[in-house]
């Protein structure tokens, strides 16, 4: 196989030049599908708004089902795509797979993609991003997802693909490093996942074409889930992992306990994808029972494994900064760390956002009885804004800024603009999803277009906090784009005007070790088996637990005091 | 040893758990297993639960049901529309139907007595939003769900559509009266 390796000057990490230009492509691919998605951001939450109710209704749902389709799908899986080569051949510094393969999984999914959002905008598929049936949208639609998914199926087996290579051609020694190790588990949920779509997508779509007279809704439901949730857990691995990138990369930080951190991965292999369950609390046809099982022993298992990441991820950071000498009180270690650099600001804003925010409001949705006080109301995009825009997202975002000079060889533009952007974008995404949990707690709909239900046969008026919440979704939800713009605007600036950097040496072998004192060995050298005390990362891991148990039960105490049912 | 290489210490798999990582999971564990048998309490000792009690049904067949509970409970016609006011017997079966776009029919309730529920759809999935109470329901075609509810407080009240179920989905209002 004829590549050429690069070692990049600046952090020695190794890009196979193939795999190298594929993660470009992902990336760009997925910029762009986040600016398509912003813009309908933009329509949502303007029309949602209730001073200003930009849209119509037939657009706002338009807009709706396309800023679902195009964020949760399209941008961040092509990240994950790029993700995944990264962990794969440059962290083990070998070849890429089967780059032609690669790049058909590239062009099926930006086929796909183009096809979905046109069945969206020419106006027959306004059905949401969960489309449920019997409402049906056009054929296109589904073929599009169905396509995009076959795609990232194809990505997915390269990854696997290059993780043979690199163990055949022993171009590391000993076990994958756990960033990989994250983005294997990440890979193996995400082929679940596709299967799982496939299995209620295609008969979906010959359901769309006449082919099939019916679909049970409870049945799609179940196993439209498996696809729904699942791929959300494909994201927290992805995240999860990027974490333990900057982590490394930033601090020189090593995993406290190698086998701790590789188990809580595990774990998410095990018991995530069953906690699609959560979606199907306040559904007919699934009993008590299976309602409890499924949310219960498979669901926090999971849980289980996000706090433990929850935990060793700011505690290698801790132990890192504690061995440079940060040791003064509990907090010197995070007080010194670099809040200027934005690889860290948004790595760092996401993990707490993900853990406070997103983490407590998810299980709590998730248990069997409280989901009732919730479910379809705007808590859950509350909830979900949480865990998959200012955690994920926000974590693509800041390992964007250590990406650009690496992978693309350009400086970045604006550096005091890189410095406010994770602040901008990652606070007011915090608060904007607090406001939407507010007015879920007080019933407001999701997807739905006027709180006033004019043309309604009765009148009904939100209580006044309901209105106050809406308000304040309007206003910090446009704070958020402004930086979700923001980053768009530094990442599209810095690739066409930033200034360009070396981009080192080529050679026609992988060379087997970063240079010494390079980013991508250092840590390796900085870390040491020696027990380090975290006392820090224990009281902020005390606060969350606290804030947990509290706001648990708050939600019980609700629920006792809403109409008696059973 | 770094997260981006591979483990310095081969056998990673040997080294020992520090303690304080062991406590952080114990704990988390331990938070887990409560937050598991505060369902199965709630179960026992709560007194929302969803009810399991379900049937498959057709929207013709259910919506013969309705009709002949609609008939044979009327107390008054509301609105220009004309909708039925259905005043449910008391620890009776009332018939709530979700179809494009309304809620029908309006129903009549006391405080503190039971009532089963049935809640189908005719058409497009819906979802029943008792407001203020702040209920959610998930409704189905296809799905007869007997819900058992017991009214607290005497007032009027909304049901709200909240699965989306196209363009009229905002128009999609209905109410039940609790005396």
């Amino acid at each position: 196989m004829a590549t050429t390796y690069r070692t990049c000057p600046r952090t020695g990490l190794q890009f196979d030049t193939e795999a190298e230009k594929l993660m470009r492509w992902n990336a760009v691919a997925g910029v762009l599908a986040l600016l398509v998605g912003g813009i309908m951001a933009l329509g949502v939450i303007l029309t949602r708004w209730p001073a200003i109710k930009l849209l119509p209704p037939d657009w706002f749902y338009l807009v709706l089902t396309a800023h679902g389709v195009d964020m949760l799908l399209v941008w961040i899986i092509f990240f994950e795509m790029a993700v995944l080569y990264f962990a794969s051949s440059t962290l083990l510094r070998c070849r890429l797979a089967t780059p032609k393969i690669a790049w058909l999984g590239f062009w099926l999914m930006a086929i796909g993609a183009v096809i979905g959002n046109y069945a969206v905008l020419a106006g027959e598929s306004s059905v949401m991003f969960t489309s449920y049936v019997p409402m049906q949208a056009s054929p296109w639609f589904y073929l599009g997802l169905i396509l995009f998914a076959v795609g990232a199926l194809i990505g997915c087996f390269v990854f696997l693909g290059t993780l043979v290579v690199a163990k055949k051609e022993r171009t590391y020694e000993g076990s994958i490093p756990l960033v990989t190790f994250g983005a294997l588990t990440a890979c193996i949920i995400a082929v679940f996942t596709i299967l799982t779509g496939a299995g209620i997508l295609v008969p979906t779509l010959f359901w769309s074409m006449g082919l099939i007279k019916e679909i049970d809704p409870q049945l799609y439901r179940m196993v439209w889930w498996g696809l729904g949730h699942s791929s959300q857990q494909i994201n927290v691995s992805a995240h999860v992992s990027i974490w333990y990138l900057i982590a490394a990369v930033v601090f020189g930080a090593k995993p406290l306990s190698e086998k701790v951190s590789r188990f809580a991965f595990f774990l998410y292999i095990l018991f995530l994808q069953l906690a699609s369950a959560h979606h199907l609390l306040s559904d007919p046809g699934m009993s008590a029972e299976w309602k409890v099982l499924n949310t219960s022993y498979f669901m926090y298992f999971a849980v289980l494994a996000s706090m433990i990441h929850g935990f060793t991820v700011p505690g290698a950071i801790e132990a890192a900064q504690r061995k440079k000498g940060y040791t003064n009180g509990l907090f010197e270690w995070l007080r010194k760390a670099p809040w200027g650099n934005p690889i860290f600001s948004g790595m760092f804003l996401s993990l707490v956002n993900f853990g406070f925010l997103g983490g407590i409001s998810g299980v709590v949705l998730g248990t069997e009885q409280l989901n009732m006080l919730m479910h379809n109301t705007f808590y859950v995009p509350g909830h979900f804004h949480a865990t998959v825009v200012s955690g994920t997202t926000l974590a693509f975002m800041a390992v964007t800024y250590l990406l650009v000079p690496t992978l693309f060889k350009r400086e970045m533009i604006s550096p005091g603009l890189c410095k406010i952007q994770p602040y901008l974008f990652g606070l007011s995404m915090a608060v904007l999803t607090l406001v939407m949990m507010g007015a879920g707690t007080l019933g407001v709909s999701r997807r739905h277009w006027d709180m006033a239900f004019s043309g309604a046969p009765f009148q009904y008026e939100w209580p006044g906090a309901a209105h106050l919440m809406m308000s304040l979704t309007g206003i910090f939800g446009v704070l958020a784009i402004i930086g979700g713009a923001l980053w768009i605007w530094l990442v599209v600036g810095s690739l066409l005007w930033g200034k360009k950097l070396d981009e080192g040496k080529l050679s026609d072998k992988p060379v087997p070790h970063a240079p010494l004192d390079s980013v991508a060995a250092s840590a390796s050298h900085t870390g040491s088996a020696e027990h380090v005390a975290v006392p820090g990362t224990v009281v902020l891991a005390m606060l969350l637990l606290v804030s947990f148990v509290l706001y648990y039960f708050v939600n019980w105490k609700y629920l006792s005091e809403v109409w008696a049912l059973s | 040893m770094s997260a981006i290489l591979p483990p310095a210490d081969r056998l990673w798999w040997k080294q020992s758990i520090d303690k304080t990582e062991w406590m952080w999971i114990f704990l988390a564990f331990t938070w887990a297993m409560i937050m598991f048998f505060m369902m199965i309490y709630w179960h026992i000792n709560g007194k929302q639960n969803l009810s399991n009690e379900v049937y498959k049904t057709t929207p013709e067949a259910f919506a013969a049901k309705a009709e002949k509970f609609i008939a044979a409970n009327t107390v008054r016609t509301e609105t220009e529309q004309n909708i039925p006011v259905v005043k449910v017997p008391e620890g009776g079966d009332g018939y709530l139907v979700a179809s494009l776009w309304k809620w029908s029919p309006i129903l009549e309730l006391e405080k503190g007595k039971t009532y089963k529920i049935h809640l189908s759809s005719m058409d497009y999935q819906h979802g029943f939003s008792l407001q203020p109470v702040n209920i959610n329901i998930q409704v189905l075609p296809g799905y007869e769900h007997v819900v058992k509810m017991t009214p607290t407080q005497s007032g009027t009240y909304a049901i709200v559509c909240n699965e989306y179920c196209g363009i009229g989905h905002h128009t999609m209002l209905g109410r039940i009266y609790v005396k």
